[in-house]
């Protein structure tokens, strides 16, 4: 059993039976957009859209959560952000985040924060419709092999499911009725012809192979300066993006008792204090440095270590950032492109 | 002692252990010098680091920061570090007195290739509070004193009262098999018999490098870095054989938390330690 057909109106009642004993997370309107919520009703999920506002990595490792509890001689873990997980609605990209952040929190030293909490969660995933933000065919990463233990692809009439783990066969057997392994000639058919036609609604195309090199022959480009100008350093390119992992540690004291409570919250190297150090020494100090080293890892630093760009292609610096900064404007800008984006008109007016 | 130790705490790298405050007293007037002993005895005693590496310090209610360690793994069971005043953390440690307890984590970082140094010559420069981290490794060459060829120690610090470790390495100079040169920029007290003038005015005093076979480790203020690095190469050391070690913030010691990184290493787990070819690849190092 390796790929399976699942009826349009067994998704839900599926998704009820396998959460029994699991939290169910799913993408649910909010606004005119999208965010990953915990479900306690499956009629909330909407999987009409193209990106959530945050990505999925915010369930694995909240924005802030206790490390441990401490006092002068004892240190008391507290993994209590680990509970047992589902996670339904993950795009193609999302789930490729998953695999770089596994890369990551395992590397050398294991981070039981992270791999406890990923070893307790399923990874259901779901295809999706690229808009004019989506780059993951330029990431190559608009379709995945591994990483998920279910994948959905929805083909109007019924759900092709893609059996990706031993942990995913279990909840297939669970509900054994729901599934059908006869799959006909029409049904590849119609899979083969999704696919053609989701491949060419991609708009935009990035070379992301020569990225590394372009980032180290204009390593002094006034670029740089023209894009630290525009960015406010909100750190919000950091926040919505799936690759990025950076943290911050936070001490703070019980008030009654000599004890504290040592917490990680997410930090982004675009904000002002990200890589100073005690006396006041500021190694980022200028903007256009912060936004280096941000396009460095995205861009050069992770193709140099893993082969392949630590971006997912998933759009949502594009969707987010208020002065058009993202991995697309920036890699255009850097192939030599005059990229018509808010920065540039913006430095453009201060230059003046 | 430490009971309620929960299993958790073996599987946990974020996790300091218990260290006792075993001596601590000023060496200038913000630098503070700390003998600390890991506070489970089976664990200060197995503990090993090489020089050069560092170890996460942790005071309640302070943070945490990296700090290089002082001492030797030739001598073990206590472990040393040099700290000067300059943030909340470092400010609550000098505050805290003998048997008070801090936390430890590490040790972290690649640490000086002391293998790879073995039957070298080796010349150690170091700047004002550079001579924290080099101080170990100088301290690992005395203990191992076979196993290096020549060793020649240039320290300079800014005026003799900011000299760290002073009196230990004056008491060097007399050692015949360390060539111990001291400077001050300045001489305030009209005291001082040695060497004035920065830490490059050192460098005609030595004779007849061997630069094939010579090793320089080098660490100190920002500035310093331009002007000694340019000596070393004029003596035709090789880039990769000039290696120093860099402060960068961190959160986390083991590579997950990112404020180290530079390119695509990380200062914590791909330094400190890293040699002037590194510098010259990777733009950001100094």
């Amino acid at each position: 059993m390796r790929i399976v057909k699942l009826k349009k109106e067994s998704l839900f009642p599926f998704l009820e039976a396998i959460s029994e004993d699991s939290d169910l997370w799913a993408p649910v309107k909010k606004g005119d957009k999208h965010v990953f919520k915990l479900i306690d009703d499956t009629s909330q999920i909407d999987m009409d859209h193209t990106r959530t506002i945050l990505p999925p990595r915010k369930i694995m490792l909240p924005p802030q959560f206790n490390m441990f509890t401490a006092t002068p001689s004892t240190y008391q873990s507290d993994f209590s952000h680990i509970s047992k997980k589902i996670i339904f609605g993950l795009h193609p990209c999302d789930i490729q985040g998953f695999l770089i952040m596994d890369q990551f929190y395992r590397n050398m030293f294991d981070d039981p924060y992270y791999t406890r909490a990923r070893d307790n969660t399923l990874l259901l995933g779901h295809s999706c419709w690229p808009d004019e933000h989506c780059l993951c065919k330029s990431t190559n990463t608009h379709v995945v092999e591994d990483g998920y233990d279910l994948f959905f692809t929805d083909l109007e009439d019924f759900y092709l499911v893609w059996i990706g783990s031993n942990r995913g066969d279990d909840l297939i057997r669970k509900k054994p009725e729901f599934f059908d392994e006869n799959i006909e000639d029409s049904d590849i058919q119609s899979f083969v012809d999704w696919r053609g036609r989701r491949d060419q609604a991609f708009e935009d195309q990035i070379n992301f192979s020569a990225m590394p090199d372009l980032m180290e022959l204009k390593y002094n480009d006034p670029i740089w300066e023209k894009l630290g100008d525009a960015c406010l350093a909100c750190g919000s390119c950091s926040n919505v993006c799936p690759t990025c992992n950076c943290y911050n540690v936070l001490d703070k004291p019980h008030l009654e008792k000599n004890a504290s409570d040592i917490s990680r919250c997410w930090d982004a190297c675009t904000l002002e204090t990200y890589s100073e150090v005690a006396g006041g020494e500021n190694f980022r100090e200028k903007k256009s440095d912060r936004l280096k080293l941000f396009y460095t890892h995205k861009l050069q630093a992770y193709i140099s270590k893993y082969g392949k760009p630590a971006c997912v292609g998933c759009g949502r610096c594009a969707a987010t950032c208020p002065v058009g900064i993202n991995v697309k404007s920036v890699a255009k800008a850097l192939d030599g492109e005059d990229v018509d984006v808010f920065w540039n008109r913006l430095s453009k007016e201060v230059r003046k | 002692m430490n009971t309620e130790k929960t299993p958790n705490i073996q599987s946990n790298p974020f996790i300091p252990e218990p260290a006792r405050i075993v001596r601590t007293y000023h060496l200038t007037e913000d630098v503070k010098f700390f003998q600390v002993r890991i506070a489970d005895m089976d664990k200060a005693v197995s503990f090993r680091h090489l020089p050069g590496q560092f170890s996460m310090i942790s005071v309640l209610g302070a943070g945490e920061a990296p700090f290089c360690i002082s001492s030797s793994p030739s001598r073990p069971g206590l472990l040393e570090f040099c700290i000067r005043k300059v943030g909340t953390l470092t400010e609550a440690l000098f505050r805290l007195k003998e048997n008070d307890l801090i936390g430890l984590r590490g040790p972290y970082g690649n640490g000086f290739p002391i293998e790879a140094m073995e039957n070298k010559d080796v010349i150690i420069v170091m700047g004002g509070m550079g001579a924290a981290p080099l101080r170990s490794v100088l301290l690992y060459c005395l203990d191992n004193r076979d196993h290096f060829k020549r060793v020649t120690l240039l320290h300079g610090a800014k005026r003799p009262a900011e000299m760290i470790f002073r009196d230990e390495f004056i008491a060097m100079k007399h050692r015949e098999d360390l060539e111990c040169l001291l400077t001050v920029d300045g001489d305030d007290t009209g005291k001082w018999e040695d060497n004035v003038g920065v830490v490059t005015t050192l460098f005609p005093k030595i004779k007849d490098v061997d630069p094939a076979n010579t090793v320089a480790l080098v660490c100190g203020p920002p500035i310093m870095y331009k002007f000694v690095i340019n000596e070393l190469v004029q003596l035709d050391i090789p880039k990769d054989q000039i290696l120093m070690t860099l402060e960068r913030r961190m959160k986390c010691g083991v590579g997950k938390c990112g404020h180290c990184a530079i390119d695509y290493i990380y200062t914590c787990i791909d330094g400190p330690v890293f040699t002037y070819w590194d510098v010259i690849h990777m733009r950001e190092l100094i």
